[in-house]
């Protein structure tokens, strides 16, 4: 398994990652989404307490050539917002898993979570 | 990438980590490292393209210079043998066909270096301009020859120790046949990125060896450098891309390209229709505007102003050189004044936008 695909988060096959702690879960986008887009120069995200829809669009993330769409991998409330990716959307290339991060998320349907693929999942569906 | 053509360089983009894309038909590198750090290196020391995708085509014959004047809006009889000129080339309704550099070798030999997009087309075109009787002969030399620039303020100093040309004696747009690293090459003071730097067309067979000597040479003050750093630096120095701020249905003077169309040279196919769109005044142009908010504007996306549409963007980035996003678009004329205000619909909402000076860089001299 790669380092680059933490064991203990869920993945879309939209290369979102979920971190979940409780009811809340981080998302950000993997560290293949971020290789394959390039320089990251711009992260445009929706504001705290507007609500995520699982599978629909909530925010875009554009490097120097293309222009991204992020897809909610949960539905439920944003509670936290990474503001510092506005003066720094380099982090998203630096440190995918960390500094970032995107968005906060309190989930409204935690079931939604199976949907998603574990760590071996995704590295056998960026493989393919 | 099933399909596309691949440049006799190919071979080397893995080695260097290249991300390939299609464009003009071609598998290309839009970068190696980072479009950003690409670009960086071009503005600071230097940087190497593999742009053989562009086509040659070779024009020959006592009739050559007065048959490519017949295509282009700049004045050929300017040319002098170890000159490159560039000009727009347009359709009889002034549109533009391509914008390409013409090399002139000599009375009865030429070069013109044409978009890779557009190299069928323009084959055609050229072509079918050329009467029976003309004594003129054109080749397409575009698979045979490749074609590396070497651009930033060390180009000079890193390509020096490798051809016996004395290059400080160069001028811009000047170019000799000499030869690099022992290999026939066309040294050209030319580029696409707003920085000094050449041009080298060397045979297919010889452009891994010029490629890789480069490298060596420049060791870690030259990066290899994609598409996407090519086009964040002539955007910044506010060069057309063919397909952006130049169509069929742009024709050169709304692009900004009034310098390069000479009405009163030729007669050249498109002059009556662009003498009549001059007289006429205007109804659209290219401008260079920076966003004031948050945001990339992008190809195509709508321009506002007085609450209705005056146009679209042809081209926007986030400018790496001056950390902002900036932008060309195709507005109405009435809009085109330095200062006025226009918003870009992104995504469907409105982001402030003004019109400012162009190039949005330039280099210190």
């Amino acid at each position: 398994m790669s380092s680059n695909i933490p064991a203990d988060l869920k993945y879309s096959k939209e290369h979102e990652w979920v971190r979940v702690e409780g009811n809340r879960a981080t998302i950000g986008i993997t560290h293949f989404a971020q290789d394959e887009l390039g320089d990251i120069v711009f992260v445009e995200l929706p504001e705290t307490g507007q609500e995520l829809t699982a599978n629909s669009t909530f925010g875009t993330v554009e490097s120097v050539k293309t222009v991204s769409d992020l897809f909610a991998p949960v539905s439920g409330r944003i509670v936290e917002v990474n503001q510092a990716l506005a003066d720094a959307p380099e982090q998203v290339n630096q440190d995918p898993y960390g500094a970032g991060w995107m968005v906060v998320v309190e989930m409204s349907n935690p079931g939604e979570l199976d949907e998603l693929l574990d760590a071996a999942g995704y590295a056998q569906h960026t493989a393919e | 990438m099933a399909g596309l053509k691949r440049t006799p360089l190919y071979p080397v983009y893995e080695r260097y980590g290249a991300k390939t894309v299609d464009f003009g038909g071609f598998e290309m590198p839009v970068q190696f490292s980072s479009i950003l750090a690409e670009h960086e290196a071009v503005r600071t020391s230097a940087g190497l393209f593999d742009v053989s995708h562009m086509g040659e085509f070779e024009v020959t014959g006592a009739g050559a210079r007065a048959f490519l004047q017949r295509l282009v809006t700049n004045d050929l009889s300017r040319l002098e043998p170890g000159s490159a000129m560039y000009s727009p080339m347009t359709y009889e309704h002034g549109g533009t066909v391509d914008d390409l550099l013409v090399y002139c070798f000599s009375d009865t030999r030429f070069w013109t270096v044409v978009n890779a997009g557009n190299i069928h087309k323009d084959w055609e075109w050229m072509n079918a301009a050329l009467r029976a009787d003309e004594p003129v002969s054109l080749v397409n030399r575009s698979d045979e020859i490749a074609l590396l620039a070497l651009q930033g303020p060390k180009a000079q100093a890193i390509l020096q120790p490798l051809t016996p040309l004395a290059l400080a004696e160069l001028p811009y747009y000047r170019f000799a046949e000499a030869t690099v690293v022992g290999h026939p090459a066309v040294v050209s003071r030319t580029g696409y990125t707003g920085e000094d730097g050449f041009e080298l067309y060397v045979g297919a067979k010889d452009a891994e060896d010029v490629w890789q000597r480069i490298l060596d040479q420049g060791q870690d003050t030259v990066k290899p450098c994609g598409l996407g750093a090519r086009d964040t630096l002539r955007l910044e120095a506010r060069l057309p891309l063919y397909g952006h701020e130049l169509t069929d249905d742009v024709n050169p003077l709304e692009a900004g390209l009034g310098p390069f169309v000479k009405l009163e040279a030729g007669p050249f196919i498109g002059r009556a229709a662009l003498a009549q769109a001059k007289a006429d005044g205007l109804k659209r142009r290219i401008v260079g505007f920076r966003l004031l908010e948050r945001g990339i504007p992008r190809q195509g996306y709508p321009v506002w102003a007085d609450g209705r549409v005056v146009g679209q963007v042809t081209s926007g980035t986030m400018s790496p050189t001056l950390h902002e996003p900036i932008g060309l678009a195709l507005v109405d004329a009435a809009f085109a004044k330095v200062g006025t205000a226009l918003s870009v619909e992104i995504r469907g909402r409105q982001s402030a936008a003004e019109v400012v000076k162009t190039p949005f860089y330039r280099r210190a001299k």
